[in-house]
């Protein structure tokens, strides 16, 4: 039988930012398979020009809403290592603190509101609210967690304000890290209900051969600088970047496209477990293995559950950073910043993946020139590399629009594309 | 959700994003502890970041974002049609936002610089008053849910919401906060409209002012106070310029 099929998304849906799907079989033939990001150009390497070191951080924070404070860090990272700052070992370790924040609030949205309603056949989770309230309870909990430590720690969860050059504004007052560290303790009561829950989502079966970017950890899993290493065996130095990432504009999309050993790489949770397994909590590494998740996983829709396994990972780091800053009396968290002229390079993992800032200053401290590199703007021609072979992989019997439309959908949301980010 | 046994109204809303971050409507999902009451207040038609539903009609549309391509102009004026009323969340939407930074560039060198040989559409960036009718302003970056949830009750109620008159410097006495000046960092705090409590002079950084001005401010007395204290025009310049939500020259 000739299999004739045709799925087009406009603006996909549950997703941040805009892109569109489209997927042709004519007889049993891929005739087309896309991932097209159609975002709106923002230009923000365009707008730091000329802006001075106290800005940058503010400005690129709103580069996106949901990873604001790791394009924020990414940012500090990169004017302190132009300026030549050593911030105080306690705020590298408040700073840290917020990003697990950050990576507890994004993985939980995306597990529970974006990737989670396509495994149990609704259009969102709002439905829940009124069918399984319980679910929406832990959700609501276990995000509440990470938000709450972002306030704490970075004065905001969305668009962070204690986080600066030099450091980190303020100590956060030792009963509110206390009452925060009580209230992950309890979380892991929601956690295991809610890898109860995944544990009965079914994961389709796909596999591409992919070569996954990330930091590379020494001792401990990796989040804010290092070394970069790809799973085909690349390695370099934070500073040399762009020759891990290779941006080239692509005429049908407003994201840049990036590319290694092969046409196209893959960052984020999937990405940073398969070059840094060996680093994870004992708990996490449980979880994994009784999800299946092995290194190194080809199956893109296993990075829904990477972002689990990294849950468990950093509610853990979470509590033993608390418990280190409690120990600590009256600290110094900031350090003086003087402007002087230089090149610096920040990557940070935020939640989606590796993110490169760099800044170029003159000697008053504004900047000259800037780079960022987004890790959707990574990922976006592996989505776009993966759709013909998963086109190809389900183009069978019994494949109808609908199926393949949400097979399709589902890809792009295992990435949890920050779609107005890559294209920033 | 009854008060004194009385049935609000449920309004229909539709959550609509253009040039932006989208942190804005992210915030409608934040504050997780009155969530579940906020959802319950409201009816959600549309709401493409969260949700794959499209439930017809809406009586209210929510837009997040700056208008900076011509399609985004046509999609804008066809959701105007539709709604009754029709509200910009957040500074990007009421002002222009960061977003509006790149319109002190030449942007064919900003494409040339950004894309080389192949520029992408963009238009100078405008705030969604320039665009079409707009019935309520919900300044911000990002918006604070509170005051949200305070406008969506004043809205069910069928009471007008008044956004306060005074500045966030009213609500930094009020929580104790010192003033950043005396830590020797600039604020804006004396000129924007309060009513966010001021998360940002708590949390250690002076105002960027992205609400807008508060009621009469005394521009002149501001930048005469920023450079007694030692501020440059350049820098007060920037900060003023930031969210393009203070429209005055230092």
């Amino acid at each position: 039988m000739k299999i004739n099929l045709d799925v087009d998304v406009h603006h996909l849906t549950r997703v941040e930012g805009h892109g569109n799907i489209r997927v042709a079989v004519k007889d049993g033939e891929i005739r087309e398979a896309r991932w097209d990001v159609v975002e709106t150009p923002r230009f923000f390497e365009v707008m730091l020009k000329g802006k001075h070191y106290t800005t940058a951080g503010i400005l690129t924070a709103r580069i996106c809403g949901i990873c604001s404070i790791g394009h924020c860090l990414a940012s500090l990272r990169a004017t302190e290592q132009a300026l030549g700052v050593t911030i105080p070992e306690t705020a590298a370790k408040l700073r840290l603190l917020a990003k697990h924040g950050e990576t507890l609030q994004s993985h939980w949205l995306h597990l529970f509101f974006l990737a989670a309603p396509d495994f149990v056949g609704l259009p969102s989770a709002l439905p829940l609210l009124e069918v399984k309230p319980e679910v929406v309870h832990i959700a609501r909990r276990l995000k509440g967690a990470g938000n709450r430590l972002c306030d704490l720690v970075a004065g905001r969860t969305t668009h962070p304000v204690a986080l600066q050059p030099g450091g980190v504004a303020r100590m956060p007052p030792r009963e509110k890290l206390l009452a925060l560290r009580d209230e992950l303790q309890r979380s892991f009561e929601d956690i295991g209900a809610t890898a109860a829950l995944f544990g009965t989502f079914a994961i389709p079966a796909f596999q591409r051969e992919t070569e996954f970017v990330s930091l590379k950890g020494e001792t401990e899993y990796p989040w804010i600088g290092g070394r970069l290493i790809s799973t085909d065996g690349v390695e370099h130095d934070e500073s040399d970047y762009l020759q891990m990432t290779n941006e080239y504009v692509d005429t049908r999309n407003t994201s840049k496209w990036c590319r290694l050993s092969r046409p196209s790489f893959a960052v984020g949770a999937l990405a940073r477990y398969n070059n840094n397994y060996r680093l994870l909590h004992p708990d996490a590494a449980r979880a994994a293995e009784q999800f299946g998740l092995a290194p190194v996983c080809h199956n893109p829709f296993m990075n829904n559950v990477a972002q689990l396994v990294e849950c468990i990972h950093v509610t853990h780091e979470a509590i033993r950073l608390i418990d280190e800053l409690v120990q600590e009396g009256p600290v110094e968290t900031m350090t003086e910043v003087t402007p002087r002229a230089g090149v610096g390079v920040g990557a940070v993992e935020v939640p989606r993946g590796i993110l490169y800032h760099h800044y170029e200053y003159d000697e008053e401290g504004y900047i000259i020139r800037a780079n960022c590199i987004i890790p959707t703007t990574q990922n976006n021609a592996n989505i776009h590399q993966d759709l013909p072979a998963l086109a190809k992989n389900f183009a069978v019997d019994g494949m109808t629009d609908e199926k393949l439309e949400l097979l399709c959908s589902m890809l792009v949301r295992a990435y949890d594309p920050c779609v107005s980010c890559s294209v920033h | 959700m009854k008060y004194l046994g009385i049935e609000p109204g449920r309004p229909r809303i539709a959550v609509f994003d253009f040039t932006s971050c989208e942190g804005c409507e992210l915030q409608l999902a934040n504050k997780e502890e009155t969530l579940a009451e906020f959802l319950s207040a409201i009816s959600i038609v549309r709401f493409r970041e969260v949700s794959s539903a499209d439930e017809g009609d809406y009586d209210i549309a929510l837009i997040e974002g700056a208008i900076t391509r011509a399609d985004e102009v046509e999609r804008l004026r066809a959701i105007r049609t539709k709604a009754k009323v029709l509200v910009a969340l957040g500074t990007c939407a009421c002002y222009g936002g960061v977003a509006k930074l790149k319109n002190a560039y030449d942007l064919a060198e900003a494409n040339r610089e950004v894309y080389g040989s192949d520029p992408k559409e963009t238009l100078p960036t405008r705030p969604i008053r320039d665009v079409v009718t707009v019935d309520l302003e919900i300044p911000g970056c990002p918006v604070s849910k509170a005051e949200v949830e305070r406008i969506v009750q004043h809205v069910i109620w069928n009471i007008p919401f008044k956004f306060p008159a005074y500045p966030v410097c009213l609500e930094c006495k009020q929580l104790y906060t010192v003033c950043r000046f005396e830590h020797g960092q600039l604020c804006l705090g004396s000129i924007t409209r309060g009513g966010c409590e001021a998360p940002c002079p708590a949390g250690g950084l002076g105002c960027w002012g992205c609400r807008g001005p508060a009621t009469d401010p005394n521009f002149e007395e501001f930048i005469t106070i920023a450079r007694e204290r030692g501020f440059s025009d350049r820098e007060i310049s920037e900060r003023i310029n930031f969210f393009g939500a203070l429209e005055v020259a230092a």
